[in-house]
C-alpha cells in the first residue's frame, strides 16, 4: 500500500530550517526498513506556475493554485502495510521535519 | 413458544451476538460494509423467521451462518468478471468453524478498528455504537440529535476511509496498547455523559439508552481485558454514577443535586458492584489511572448514608492525586466543590476564581461560583453568576434546577423599599 506523506509548513510560524542532516538520516532508515519510494523538498510556492490548456489555448499564470498561510513544503512516498505504520512513520517524520505531515493514501 | 418470547429472544441475541457476528464477517470478507450489511440482514431474517420456525438451540450460530451467506449472496451479485478468483475462494471456505476464543478476539478488534484515532472523535461514537453495539442508524442519529441522513453519511464516510487509507483490522501491539485502549474509553465514557447529562432543550435530561449501552459496551471490554485497570475504573465508575440515575432528577424533571438526594433510592446493586470493581482495584497496588481515581471518589461519595458522614478529605486527598495525572481547570474545579465542605466556601472560591480564563465559557463553573456565593451570602453577585451559568446549561434538568436556585436568592434578600 502506497501512501502520500506530506509534509506541511506555515509561513506565519515556520517550522525550524536545520533540519537537513536529520531527514537524510531518517531518509536512510527507510530505505533500509524498505519503506522509501520517493523523497523531495518543494522549492517556495512562489515558485510555481499554473497551466490550464482545456480552453483554447494554454494559460499560464504565476504562482501556486491555491495560496495559502498552510502550503505544501516536500512530499514522500512510502510503501507500507497499513494506515499503522504510516501514521507511526508519520509521527517520527514529524519531529524529524519539525513540521506537520498529512499522510494520504494512493487509490 | 409465545410472541413474548420469541421477541426477547431475539433481542437477547441482538445483544449478545451482534458484536461477534459482525467481527466474525469482517475478519472473513475484509470489508466493515459487507459484515454490517450481512448482519443486519441475518436478524431481519431472524425476526422473520423465528416466530414460525422456532428459535435455534444455537442462535449465535445460526445468525452468523446465515449472514455469512447473506454476504456471499451480495459478493456474487457485485462480483465482477475479475472477482472470479476471490468468488472462488469464498466458495471454497464455507463456515469454517471458528474457536470460541477466536472470535472473541475479533469483537475486540472491531472495537480497536471503530475507535481508530485517525477517525474523528464523533465519528468514532457513531461507529461504534453501529458496528459494536448494533444500534440502528435511526438510533444513533436521535440519540445525538442529528438528521438521520448526516449520521449514516458519517457512518459510510467512516467506512469508506477505513477502505481506502487501509487503517488495518488487528490489536494494536502492546507496545501501543495504553494509548490505544484509553482512546477506546474516551469513547465508551462520552457516549455515558452524552446519556448522563444529556443535552438539548427537546431532550429528555437523561437519556437512558446511551448510558446502558455505554456500560454494556464497557462490560464486554472488561470481559475481554479483564486485567486492565482503566477498564475497571470505567466501568465502576459508571456504575456507580448510574446507580443514582433515578435520584439525580426529580419528578418534575429538575436536577437533584449530590446532597440533596435520596439516598434511599439509589441502586444498591449497582454500587456493591461498583465498589467491589474499586476494591480489586485498591488490591492491585498499582498506580491508578483516571478512572480509576474517579470511580474511588464516587465510591467514597456512595457509602455515605447521609451526605454528612462524606468523608471529604478523602475526595480531597482522591482529587489531589487526579490533579497530579490531570492537571486540566475542570479537574480543579472539582476539587474546589470538595474543598468547600472540608475548608469553607471562602477557601473554594478563591481556588474557583483563579479558573476564570480556562472555564468562563463553562456552565459548571458559573454554576459553582454561583453556589459558593450564595453560600457566602453575596447575593447580588451569586444571582449574576446563576444567570451566567443558566445562559450557558443545556441540560433540560440543570436549568430547572437553577432558575429555582436563582429565584430562592432573589426571596432571601430584602426587597427594596
Amino acid at each position: 500500500m502506497q501512501y502520500l506523506v506530506s509534509v506541511i509548513d506555515d509561513k506565519i510560524n515556520p517550522g525550524s530550517t536545520d533540519r537537513r542532516p536529520a531527514i537524510s538520516v531518517f531518509n536512510e532508515r527507510l530505505i533500509a526498513e524498505g519503506y522509501w519510494v520517493f523523497a523531495g523538498g518543494l522549492a517556495d510556492t512562489d515558485a510555481a506556475t499554473v497551466v490550464d490548456n482545456r480552453g483554447e489555448q494554454a494559460v499560464f499564470s504565476d504562482g501556486p493554485f491555491v495560496e495559502s498561510k498552510e502550503y505544501l513544503a516536500g512530499v514522500w512516498v512510502w510503501e507500507v502495510p497499513d494506515l499503522d505504520v504510516a501514521l507511526k512513520l508519520a509521527a517520527e517524520a514529524s519531529k524529524v521535519c519539525d513540521r506537520k505531515i498529512e499522510v494520504r493514501p494512493f487509490l | 413458544m409465545s410472541v413474548i418470547d420469541v421477541q426477547s429472544a431475539i433481542t437477547e441475541a441482538h445483544h449478545e451476538e451482534w458484536a461477534r457476528v459482525v467481527a466474525a464477517l469482517t475478519k472473513r470478507f475484509g470489508d466493515l460494509d459487507i459484515a454490517e450489511e450481512a448482519a443486519a440482514e441475518a436478524f431481519a431474517t431472524a425476526v422473520e423467521r423465528w416466530p414460525a420456525d422456532g428459535v435455534p438451540p444455537n442462535p449465535g450460530a445460526w445468525l452468523t451462518t446465515t449472514a455469512n451467506r447473506k454476504a456471499i449472496d451480495r459478493i456474487r451479485r457485485e462480483s465482477k468478471r475479475d472477482d472470479k478468483q476471490r468468488e472462488a475462494q469464498l466458495l471454497y471456505d464455507d463456515d469454517p468453524p471458528e474457536p470460541l476464543g477466536a472470535i472473541d478476539d475479533e469483537r475486540l478488534r472491531l472495537i480497536f478498528i471503530c475507535c481508530h484515532p485517525a477517525l474523528a472523535m464523533e465519528t468514532r461514537v457513531a461507529l461504534t455504537l453501529r458496528m459494536v453495539a448494533g444500534l440502528t442508524v435511526p438510533e444513533i442519529a436521535r440519540a445525538f440529535l442529528v438528521q438521520e441522513a448526516a449520521m449514516g453519511q458519517r457512518i459510510t464516510r467512516a467506512k469508506a476511509k477505513i477502505k481506502a487509507a487501509r487503517i488495518p483490522y488487528r490489536v494494536p501491539s502492546m507496545e501501543d496498547l495504553p494509548t490505544r485502549l484509553s482512546g477506546v474509553l474516551a469513547v465508551l465514557f462520552l457516549v455515558f455523559n452524552e446519556g448522563y447529562l444529556a443535552s438539548g432543550s427537546d431532550s429528555d435530561p437523561v437519556r437512558h439508552e446511551l448510558t446502558a449501552e455505554a456500560i454494556r459496551l464497557t462490560r464486554l471490554i472488561r470481559a475481554l481485558l479483564p486485567e486492565d485497570g482503566e477498564v475497571a475504573g470505567l466501568l465502576a465508575l459508571m456504575l456507580l454514577t448510574e446507580a443514582r440515575r433515578t435520584a439525580r432528577v426529580s419528578a418534575s424533571g429538575e436536577l437533584v443535586t449530590l446532597d440533596e438526594q435520596d439516598r434511599g433510592a439509589w441502586d444498591a446493586t449497582l454500587i456493591a458492584e461498583g465498589h467491589q470493581l474499586v476494591r480489586e482495584r485498591l488490591a492491585a497496588r498499582v498506580a491508578p489511572g483516571r478512572y480509576q481515581i474517579l470511580a474511588a471518589i464516587n465510591a467514597v461519595h456512595t457509602s455515605a448514608r447521609d451526605v454528612r458522614d462524606t468523608d471529604w478529605s478523602q475526595v480531597v486527598a482522591l482529587y489531589d492525586q487526579l490533579v497530579r495525572l490531570d492537571p486540566s481547570p475542570i479537574v480543579a474545579l472539582n476539587r474546589a466543590i470538595a474543598v468547600a465542605e472540608l475548608d469553607g466556601p471562602e477557601v473554594a472560591l478563591a481556588i474557583v476564581d483563579r479558573l476564570d480564563h480556562s472555564l468562563a465559557g463553562y456552565h459548571a463553573y458559573h454554576a459553582t461560583r454561583a453556589d459558593l456565593l450564595r453560600r457566602l451570602g453575596r447575593s447580588q453577585n451569586s444571582r449574576a453568576a446563576y444567570d451566567k451559568a443558566i445562559e450557558l446549561a443545556t441540560n433540560t434538568a440543570e436549568i430547572a434546577y437553577l432558575t429555582r436556585r436563582r429565584n430562592q436568592l432573589g426571596q432571601a434578600v430584602s426587597p427594596p423599599a
